[in-house]
C-alpha cells in the first residue's frame, strides 16, 4: 500500500502522527481518554508498565486490523464490530499475561478487562482507524499507546519512590541511606486519590510549558 | 439482611466507582459541568447497573463459570467458558444498554429525551463493566447480593458526579492559575474528594 501512495514508511507526515500523541495531543491530558482503567494499577512501577505495554498493542493491532477491513464495515453495526476485534485482542492479553506472568496479572485483577471499555481505543478506531489506512494507523495507535503508557509511568515512578520508597522492587530509598537520616515513606501516595493529583499535576506542568492547551 | 446492607453501604461509599477504583472517569469528567445534565447520566448509570450486574451474574452463574453448564447434561461438567467472560459481558451490557433505550423511549419519552445521547453512551462506560467484573471477582453468593452491588455502585457513582458538577459550577467564579483551569482542577478537585471519602474506610456493619 505504501508502493501505491509512495509514500516513504517513515515519512514526516506519518512519524509527527507519533510525536504529536505523546505531547501537544496526548491521549490522557488533553484529549481526556482513557483514564478510567488507568489510574487504578499505578501504586507500582511494574504492572503500570505491564498495563501500559498491553494497551500498546491493543490499540496498535485492532487500529490496523479495523483498518484494514474499513471498507468491509457496515456503518450502522461498525460500534459492535469495534468492540468484538478490542474483545478478542483483550482476551488474548488476558490469557497470554496469565501464562506468563500470572502474579502481576492478579495485580492488574480487572482493569485488564477494562481496556475493552478503555475510551482510547475506540476513539482512535472512529477517529483514525475507520478512515485511514493500516500503516497510518498502526503508527497512530502506537502514538496513543505510548503516550497513555508515558502518564502512567510517570505517575507510578512517583507513587512507588515516594510511597514505598523503591522501584520496580527495588528498594532506592534503602540503598541511599535515606531511611538512616530521618526519611520516611509517604503513605499517602498509595491511597487512590493520589493518583489523580500527580495527574492533575502533570497538566499544570505540561500546560505551563505550552500555553496553547490552556482552556480558557 | 445485614449482609446485603453491607454489600450496599460499601459500595455507595468505601469501594466507590470513582474515587477508589476510577472507574467511569472519562464520562465522569466530560458531562460534570453542570449539574443537570450530571442528574440525568448519573440516573442512567444506576438504572443500567441494577439491570446488567444481575443478568450478567446469571449469565456467569449458568453459562461461563467452570462446570456451570451441568444443567445441560453431566457431560458438561468439565466445560469451563470463563475465557469468553469479556466478549459475553460487553455484548450482554451493549444489548441491555439498548434494550433499556427502547423501553426508555416507548414509557417515557420525558425521560428519554432528558437523557439524550447519554444513554448510548454507556455501554462504553468503564464502571457497568467494571462492575460486572467485580461482581465476578467477588463472588457474590446470589442474585440479591449482586442487584444490591449494582444498585450501591450506580449511586456511588451518580453522588460522585453530582458532587463534582456543583463544585465546578461554583469554581467557574474562583481564579485558578491558567495552566490548571478546567482539566487540571478538575482532577486536583477529584483527589481531594477521593481524600474525603476514604475517612469511610473500614465501615463494616
Amino acid at each position: 500500500m505504501n508502493k501505491i501512495t509512495k509514500e516513504p514508511l517513515f515519512s514526516a507526515k506519518n512519524l509527527k502522527l507519533f510525536t504529536d500523541q505523546i505531547d501537544k495531543n496526548n491521549p490522557i491530558t488533553v484529549q481526556v481518554l482513557g483514564i478510567c482503567s488507568a489510574l487504578a494499577v499505578t501504586v507500582k512501577l511494574k504492572p503500570a508498565l505491564v498495563m501500559a505495554l498491553s494497551v500498546v498493542i491493543v490499540i496498535a493491532v485492532s487500529n490496523v486490523v479495523i483498518s484494514a477491513i474499513r471498507n468491509l464495515i457496515p456503518d450502522r453495526i461498525r460500534i459492535i464490530v469495534q468492540l468484538v476485534v478490542i474483545a478478542t485482542l483483550v482476551i488474548l492479553v488476558d490469557q497470554v499475561l496469565k501464562a506468563y506472568a500470572f502474579d502481576v496479572s492478579k495485580q492488574l485483577s480487572v482493569f485488564v478487562g477494562l481496556i475493552i471499555t478503555n475510551c482510547i481505543i475506540m476513539g482512535r478506531l472512529e477517529a483514525f482507524a475507520m478512515a485511514n489506512k493500516p500503516w497510518p494507523s498502526f503508527i497512530d495507535g502506537l502514538g496513543n499507546g505510548a503516550g497513555y503508557g508515558l502518564i502512567l509511568i510517570i505517575v507510578a515512578f512517583f507513587r512507588e519512590l515516594l510511597g514505598s520508597g523503591t522501584l520496580m522492587g527495588y528498594p532506592v530509598m534503602e540503598k541511599i541511606g535515606a531511611y538512616s537520616i530521618g526519611y520516611e515513606n509517604n503513605g499517602m501516595m498509595i491511597l487512590p486519590p493520589m493518583a489523580l493529583i500527580v495527574v492533575g499535576l502533570i497538566i499544570w506542568v505540561q500546560r505551563s510549558r505550552n500555553k496553547s492547551l490552556i482552556e480558557k | 439482611m445485614e449482609n446485603l446492607l453491607n454489600i450496599f453501604i460499601k459500595s455507595i461509599f468505601v469501594e466507590n466507582m470513582v474515587f477508589a477504583f476510577f472507574l467511569g472517569m472519562c464520562s465522569y469528567l466530560a458531562v460534570s459541568k453542570s449539574v443537570k445534565t450530571a442528574i440525568g447520566l448519573g440516573v442512567a448509570v444506576i438504572f443500567v447497573l441494577v439491570i446488567t450486574v444481575p443478568v450478567n451474574y446469571l449469565l456467569e452463574k449458568y453459562i461461563l463459570d467452570k462446570g456451570a453448564l451441568v444443567w445441560l447434561g453431566q457431560g458438561f461438567a468439565d466445560v469451563d467458558l470463563s475465557f469468553l467472560t469479556f466478549m459475553v459481558f460487553i455484548a450482554m451490557i451493549a444489548a441491555m444498554v439498548q434494550l433499556v433505550e427502547m423501553i426508555v423511549e416507548k414509557f417515557s419519552p420525558s425521560l428519554y429525551n432528558s437523557l439524550g445521547i447519554f444513554l448510548p453512551l454507556i455501554a462504553v462506560n468503564c464502571a457497568i463493566l467494571g462492575a460486572s467484573l467485580f461482581m465476578q471477582e467477588r463472588e457474590y453468593h446470589n442474585i440479591a447480593e449482586a442487584t444490591v452491588f449494582g444498585l450501591g455502585s450506580g449511586i456511588g457513582w451518580f453522588l460522585a458526579i453530582t458532587g463534582i458538577a456543583a463544585i465546578r459550577e461554583k469554581m467557574k467564579y474562583s481564579n485558578v492559575p491558567a495552566p490548571l483551569r478546567g482539566l487540571g482542577i478538575t482532577f486536583i478537585l477529584t483527589g481531594l474528594m477521593a481524600l474525603a471519602f476514604m475517612g469511610f474506610m473500614g465501615i463494616n456493619l
